[in-house]
């Protein structure tokens, strides 16, 4: 097990992601405490941890929507840690929340389409779903003038992945996406996920309770009180730490 | 009876365009944004005006002119209530989203502010208000450029707030004892103004022994031109699109990648801007005053909300009904049908008068909203309150 203090060894713009020192306040509440974690790009890591230990609450100020109060964040070497949600969203970061946060009164297309924004403004000319993400949802294909509200669980979580990635991002943030949803879809979120992974080769930043799922990925982070306490390749990830990190 | 029925319908729909055409704007900006502007009926006011001026511009050229102005007119008013609405969501409420109380006391007051400012707007305020804004908007703009801004802002503010505005009253001052009355007299005053239809809104178009006036007409074509506008805006262009995703989730919205500020700024001003339009539409049907916005604002904010927060349609349907009830208690049109009880008679009688009809009419929303708080057309679905 190497522990969160050990230095970085690559210089930071060989890095997708590279968080820094971070410090993040509910308020007086001192949530997230010095983090440090990077992402090699083409690379999937996983977050690990119980309830409450600041997960969301970091993929929240990787995407913007919490400021730190100390510390930075930049994606392939610019820093971005001073820039608003949706300038990240435009410099490459796909977010797929917790709670999937599909637009409820959007028909399904629309709602794809607005993936879309975050694609420089030359590029997205055409307002139109490309067949790959058919190919990796199929559900949605059939349902594409339902509203997005109208879905069930699994479906809008699939229709939120989808949506993330029509803006082809460089990284993509996943925010426990198999939590609440029945086992079938869960492997076929998955599946997707990996080959998501192996044909566009983004990086993928995962938080996740499922072992199966968290075995897909590279490297782990483990979180507990606000830090990060553990992290190595998932190969060496032991029963040990799985015992203690992993809420099964 | 026929001709009963028919001139009901008429005039119901008539009032409630009107209703509607001033609701409409609103609607956006409290129906999809949820900001309550208490200022709207003000913006309404600043269209009405617009019309004012340039009708009077295009008296002076006279001829075929003046029977287009209103065309002219219904643009600028549309672009000058935008630009006050753009400035008002700029410089105050985008301060205070999320806080409908803060959101509510700081438009009234800026409603009373406009309303005192078209009171006394003169040459001379003009210029004072411009020269204050040049030199002290401008020298903070150049002292942001400074690096260790943020340490002398406060004191920055201090020193130029006083200075800018000592100079801005006393040039304003010395060029109003220099140019006199025609620079210090106020453009518009408190009276209220008489707007002059196109002579070919003036007149009606006769149906059998009963005239429908132009005006109306024009005002019920108005209405639906810019409802189909705004239909299709919001519908089917890609700001539509955005505008609706962030008026449902803003901050998902915004990790989206949309820009949620520009997007604010543009629903703010497009609801601003048909507020406008609807001020210069009111312009054709009475005279305009300071206080015109005023006796809308409550109409326009019962239409919304009793049509459903957030939809579009329940706003049309809820301006028609209200609007058709206004005239059928307001005219005594169910006249004959009590004649036979003189109790009913009697108390229908009491009514018939345009502010009794409006106290009747807020008593029946006030019952309907008992059984139906969130309106006719309720939002439905599985996740409405994400």
């Amino acid at each position: 097990m190497e522990t969160a203090a050990l230095p970085v060894l690559d210089p930071l713009a060989q890095q997708m992601l590279q968080v820094s020192d971070l410090n993040v306040y509910y308020g007086e509440s001192h949530i997230l405490r010095g983090v440090d974690m990077s992402i090699a790009p083409g690379k999937m890591v996983c977050l690990i941890g119980r309830n409450g230990v600041g997960k969301t609450t970091l993929l929240k100020t990787i995407m913007g929507l919490l400021s730190p109060r100390t510390g930075s964040v930049s994606l392939a070497g610019e820093p971005i840690t001073k820039k608003t949600p949706d300038q990240r969203a435009r410099l490459g970061i796909g977010y797929v929340p917790q709670g999937r946060e599909v637009i409820p009164r959007l028909t399904v297309k629309e709602n794809l389409i607005l993936g879309l924004e975050a694609k420089p403004r030359q590029k997205r000319a055409k307002q139109e779903v490309p067949e790959y993400i058919y190919e990796l949802f199929p559900v949605l294909k059939t349902m594409l003038t339902r509203m997005g509200g109208d879905l069930s669980g699994g479906q809008q979580q699939q229709l939120a992945i989808a949506r993330a990635l029509m803006g082809s991002p460089r990284l993509l943030v996943l925010d426990e996406p198999t939590e609440g949803i029945q086992p079938s879809i869960i492997l076929e979120i998955e599946a997707a996920v990996r080959k998501i992974i192996q044909t566009t080769g983004i990086s993928v930043l995962l938080v996740e309770q499922h072992l199966h799922f968290v075995r897909q990925a590279d490297r782990y982070y483990a979180m507990q009180k606000g830090g990060i306490v553990a992290s190595g390749n998932t190969s060496e990830l032991s029963s040990v730490i799985i015992q203690q990190f992993l809420a099964v | 009876m026929l001709s009963g029925i028919l001139d009901g319908i008429f005039n119901g729909i008539s009032i409630g365009s009107v209703l509607l055409l001033a609701a409409l704007g609103l609607a956006i900006v409290f129906g999809l944004m949820g900001v309550i502007n208490m200022a709207h009926g003000e913006l309404m006011m600043l269209g009405a005006y617009t019309t004012f001026v340039v009708q009077n511009g295009f008296k002076q050229l006279g001829g075929v002119w003046f029977e287009l102005y209103i065309f002219v007119a219904l643009i600028a008013a549309f672009v000058v209530a935008a630009a006050v609405g753009l400035v008002l969501e700029r410089g105050v409420i985008r301060y205070l989203y999320g806080r409908p109380l803060e959101t509510l006391l700081a438009t009234w007051g800026v409603s009373l502010i406009l309303q005192q400012f078209v009171r006394s707007v003169s040459w001379q305020f003009v210029v004072g208000l411009g020269l204050f804004c040049l030199l002290y908007f401008g020298a903070t703009t150049l002292l942001a450029r400074r690096a260790n801004w943020q340490q002398i802002r406060s004191w920055a503010i201090a020193i130029l707030l006083p200075i800018s505005a000592g100079i801005a009253i006393a040039i304003a001052l010395v060029a109003g004892q220099m140019y006199k009355l025609p620079f210090t007299q106020p453009w518009f005053g408190a009276q209220n103004k008489d707007v002059t239809a196109p002579r070919w809104l003036r007149g009606g178009i006769p149906i059998g022994d009963y005239q429908l006036p132009s005006a109306r007409l024009f005002i019920i074509g108005l209405t639906i031109a810019c409802l189909i506008g705004i239909f299709l805006f919001l519908q089917k262009s890609p700001w539509g699109l955005r505008i609706r995703s962030v008026t449902q989730n803003r901050s998902m919205s915004a990790c989206l990648g949309i820009p949620t500020k520009t997007v604010d700024a543009l629903t703010f001003a497009i609801g601003s801007g048909l507020a406008g339009v609807a001020g210069s539409a009111l312009g054709l049907l009475g005279s305009v005053g300071p206080n015109t916005g005023q006796n809308y604002i409550v109409d326009t904010f019962m239409v919304v909300v009793v049509g459903g927060v957030g939809k579009l349609v329940g706003s049309i349907v809820a301006a028609m009904l209200i609007g058709t009830a206004n005239y059928v208690i307001g005219a005594n049109v169910l006249q004959p049908l009590v004649a036979g009880s003189p109790a009913l008679s009697s108390f229908f009688e009491f009514f018939a008068t345009a502010s009794m009809a409006k106290v009747m009419v807020f008593a029946l929303i006030i019952v309907f909203l008992q059984f139906k708080p969130a309106g006719l057309f309720p939002q439905k679905g599985r996740t409405i309150d994400a």
